[in-house]
Order: structure tokens, then sequence, then C-alpha cells
């Protein structure tokens, strides 16, 4: 590339970076400030001091009202629930694409555009039934409704490894079949591991689903006990009567940086896994 | 024989999905369509009230609001996405160095769960202390309360959506590195600048991921729920900001009406179908596939 144009190229790239990080920067800024330097305006961007005492202060925060530590009650329900979405969406995705991209079977395409269309039903139409069904089987105020349903799959992940499984050469399984293979070993060992960086893209998108999940927490837990980080951070902030901005900030942060570290490390395969599963 | 025999390994392998197919969401799309007739509650048995429902909706003056809400959110959401996601896509893709951390910051805004995302624009908004305000006072504007101005409160929706579109903007990203360098280097021989080769290689090449990310948008934007509902309980100020999710949701769980919510869910489910059907129709002759 002309040197010019490279020169353009980075401008607008540190122009969007900017415009894009400037809330982060104003959330670091306020996680580390005492709380009188929040209210000040004009406001400051580099406190007068680094309070690290914030973050401890964040996570005990409530602890006493409550008599348990919400921030680790919390944390820790969000990771049992998402770990068992992750999970079984990985599996129960693999195994569906893998019968729509890879098997024939009588219904297969009819059934196929059936599962698309169904990506165009709203979660609100089939919440209130999927309500009852799960106060029903007793599983309401339980973690069994955020993530059961992650292993009876979900249409877009089952498109997306379908269009993935298509890709890779027909002569693997055939050949496979010849030295007597089962279908279930050629899925296993033959398509599964080629078919990685596509399991990564639907593990992370599954991964981002249940740890940003609101509205799932929102309508399923009832004890302050169960409840995950998206609806905890919401309490602390209506609940106690307005938590002070630098500690509100603080926990946000908490909750969203294990999330930049697992994407800064998997970027790159998980744009080589979209492009490769050829969205279209 | 033999096709008998895949035949029966092939629904076995679907098998998940025929039950989660057919007890989250046929029973339940059957089941809230027939609730949707009736004044159906937790608390009561559910009594058959024909098309009430669908009447009451068309007086509803709170309904109508959160729909017109919603409609013009999604309005100002999805166009505006879309440009930026393709203009940062297009961006992204060239080859300079440092790019992984370029596509890093662009994409963490997305990776922000929306309560987070709330809060963080609470603060960013704020009209006494925020920094937006902050720094349009420095430059010597006379900036208003965005949250609490009914005129104004919804458009904070609309940038937190924008600021969020690293999705489409990484499969816009991947769409664009499937795009054959041969088509370049043929325009190029033809004398083709940048924009041209923008204009009629990649966008024509773009285009079944655009009408996908316009459809998921769209899909998307009707249902908006967490982040409105964290920033503006209640649609405050004046409703303004109350979105056809919330009113749905308050509906079901809050007022115990759920044939109403169900009919609502249902009208929601109506109306993403026909703009989607309605984006299928308009792209037909824009929308290039590659024959393959």
């Amino acid at each position: 590339m002309r040197p010019a144009k490279t020169f353009w190229t980075h401008a607008a790239l540190v122009l969007a970076a900017l415009v894009f990080g400037i809330p982060f920067l104003w959330m670091l800024s306020t996680a580390v400030k005492p709380i009188g330097e929040t209210l000040s305006n004009p406001p400051k961007w580099i406190p007068s001091q680094v309070l690290w005492s914030n973050f401890p202060d964040a996570i005990m925060y409530g602890s006493k009202q409550a008599g348990f530590i919400p921030f680790v009650v919390y944390l820790r329900n969000t990771v049992i629930i998402t770990a068992l979405a992750v999970a079984g969406s990985v599996v129960s995705n693999a195994v569906v694409g893998y019968a729509f991209g890879r098997l024939k079977w009588p219904g297969r395409d009819l059934f196929f555009g059936v599962t698309l269309a169904t990506m165009m039903v709203p979660f609100p139409v089939t919440m209130v039934p999927t309500f009852s069904l799960f106060k029903w089987l007793g599983w309401v105020g339980t973690f069994k409704p955020l993530w059961v349903p992650a292993y009876l799959g979900s249409a877009f992940s089952i498109f997306l490894l379908r269009q993935f499984f298509r890709t890779i050469p027909n002569e693997l399984s055939e050949a496979a079949k010849i030295d007597g293979a089962s279908e279930w070993v050629i899925f296993t060992d033959v398509v599964l591991p080629l078919a990685r960086p596509a399991l990564a893209v639907v593990a992370l998108f599954s991964f981002m689903g249940a740890w940003n999940d609101f509205l799932g927490p929102l309508i399923y837990l009832v004890d302050q006990r169960t409840f995950t980080l998206s609806l905890g951070l919401q309490a602390y902030q209506t609940q106690h009567g307005g938590t002070p901005w630098n500690l509100l900030m603080a926990a946000s942060l908490l909750v969203i940086a294990p999330i930049i570290l697992v994407f800064f490390f998997a970027q790159k395969a998980f744009i080589q896994g979209i492009a490769t599963t050829g969205i279209k | 024989m033999k096709q008998r025999r895949e035949g029966w390994v092939g629904w076995l392998f679907a098998a998940p999905w025929v039950v989660g197919f057919t007890l989250l969401m046929l029973y339940p799309l059957v089941s809230s369509l027939v609730a949707s007739f009736t004044n159906y509650s937790i608390l009561r048995q559910p009594k058959f009230i024909g098309v009430d429902n669908y009447v009451e909706l068309s007086k509803d003056t709170v309904f109508h609001q959160s729909l017109a809400n919603t409609l013009l959110y999604a309005l100002g959401a999805v166009p505006l996405g879309t440009v930026l996601a393709i203009a940062l896509a297009l961006l992204l893709n060239a080859k300079v160095k440092g790019m992984p951390v370029y596509r890093t910051l662009l994409f963490l805004p997305t990776l922000v769960p929306m309560v987070a995302q709330a809060t963080l624009f609470l603060w960013v908004f704020n009209g006494d202390y925020g920094i937006l305000n902050a720094l349009l006072r420095k430059i010597g504007m006379n900036p208003p309360n965005w949250l609490g101005e009914p005129m104004w409160a919804k458009w904070t929706l609309v940038a937190i959506a924008v600021w969020g579109c690293g999705n489409a903007m990484v499969i816009y990203l991947a769409g664009l590195q499937n795009v054959p360098p041969t088509l370049y280097e043929a325009a190029e021989l033809d004398g083709a600048k940048a924009w041209a080769k923008t204009r009629h290689v990649t966008l024509p090449m773009l285009s079944p991921v655009i009408l996908f990310n316009v459809v998921m948008g769209i899909i998307g934007s009707i249902q908006v729920f967490a982040v409105p509902q964290v920033m503006f309980p209640g649609g405050a100020p004046a409703r303004s900001t109350y979105m056809f999710a919330m009113y749905l949701y308050d509906n079901a769980f809050q007022f115990q009406r759920m044939g109403y919510a169900s009919a609502m869910g249902w009208i929601m489910f109506l109306i993403i179908l026909g703009l989607t059907l309605v984006s299928l129709r308009l792209s037909d002759r824009h929308v290039h596939y590659e024959t393959s």
C-alpha cells in the first residue's frame, strides 16, 4: 500500500478506536476515583489519587445487608450457568448441524427451512408458554430454564455449523465408511476435528449469550442468592438506593474483564471461524 | 434398504433439535396463539374471550406508544448500524500494522454485557457529571440532559446500539475476506479507482451478507429490552423509552395479563415477519448471489 494511504487508514482507525474507546476510559477513570471526585464539574480524567481499594469495596458492596458477598455469589452462579450452557450448545448444535449438513434423511430439507424460519420468532412470543412449561416442571427459581435449553440446539448455531460441515470434502467420510467406520465415528473422528474453528465460534456466541443474558434470569430467578452478574449489576444500581458511581463502574469493569481477555486471545480464530462458515 | 437405515440415523442425530423445536418453539408458538384469545394469567383458569385482546390492543395508547418508540428506535439503529459496521469492516480489512489491536478495540463494545452497557451509558450521558456533556461544553455548546428529556432519551439508546455494532462488523469483515482477489485485479486492469472498486466489486459481493445483517438487525431491534429496561425503568421520561418488549414483559409478569401479553407477542412476530419479507423483496434486485 502507498504510504499516504497507509497513513490515512491508520488515522481513521485511531479515530474510530478513540470514539469507541472513550466510554471505556471513562469507566476506568471513574472506577479508581474517590467518591468525591466522581461528582466534580467539569469532570476530571485523572483522579488525584488512584483508589485501587474501590475494587474490593465494589466486591464487598451490599454484603452486610445480604449476609453473604453478593458479587462472589453472582459470579459463581454466572460461571455455572455459562459453563453448562456452552458445553450443551457446542455438543447439541454439532450433532444437529451434522445431521443437516452431511446426512440424508427424509424430510431434512423441509425441516431445515422451518428451522431457518424460527430465527424470525422473537423470544417474547414463546416467553409466556415456556415460562408456564418450566413452572409446571417446578424449575422456576432454579438454573435449569437457563441452561437446559442449550442442550436442545439453536437455529442460528445449527445453521452456522451446517454451512461449515458442507464445505468438508465428502471423500473423507466415504473413505472412513469403506474402512467400516460407523456414522458416529465419522462424526467424532473425521469431521469434528476439522470443524474446530466453527465450533469455537459457536462456543463464543453461546458464551456471550449466557454471560450477558438478562431477560432469562429476570424471569426465572427469584432468590437473590441465585442471581447472575447481569441481574446483580442492575440490583446494585437500583435496589440500594443508588450505588456510588465509582463502585458501580468498578463492578462493571470486573464483569467485563474476563470477556475481553478471552476475546483478545481468541480473536484471530474467531474471525477466521466466521469467514470459513460463510454466512450467506 | 441402505437409504432407510441412513434416514433413521439422520433423525437420530437431529433428535436434540427435534425435541427442542417441538417443546421450546412449536408448542409455545401454538400455545401463545391460543392464549392470545383468552384472559389467561397465572392466577386463574383461562377463559376464551375471542379477539378481545386484539381489540383492546388496537385502542391501548400505551401499546401504541411502545410500538412507535420501538419502530423509531429500529429506524435509527438499523441503518446507522449497517453503514457504520460496513465502513469499519472496510477499514479493518486494510493491510496495516497493529490490526489485532484495532479489531479488538472496535469489537470490545459488543462484548460488554447489556446491563453493564446500560450502567456505563447512564454515566456517560449523565447531564451534570457525564463525559459527553463535559466534552460538548468544552467546545462551547450547551448540551441538554440527554436522559431526562423525552425528545433525546430514545436517541441515547440508538447511540448505544450503534456503539455495539461489532457483531455485524465482524460478519462483514469475514465476508470481505471471502471476496476473491482476482475480482479486484480485473477491476484494476480496467482502471478502477478505490471508490469504483468498493462500489462495483466489494458491495455487490457483500450484498448477501448485508441482507443477512439487516434482517438480523431488524429482528434484534424490535425485541430490544435489556438496555432500556435497566436505563429507563418504566420507560421514563414520559414513556419515551418504553419499548414493545418492556410493555409485553410488564403485562406478562407485572400485571399478570398473560393472554394480553401473548397477543402482543404474536403481533411482534407478525411485524418481524412482515419487515423481513419486505427486506427480502426490496433487496431482490440488488443482492448478488454467486452461482456455484
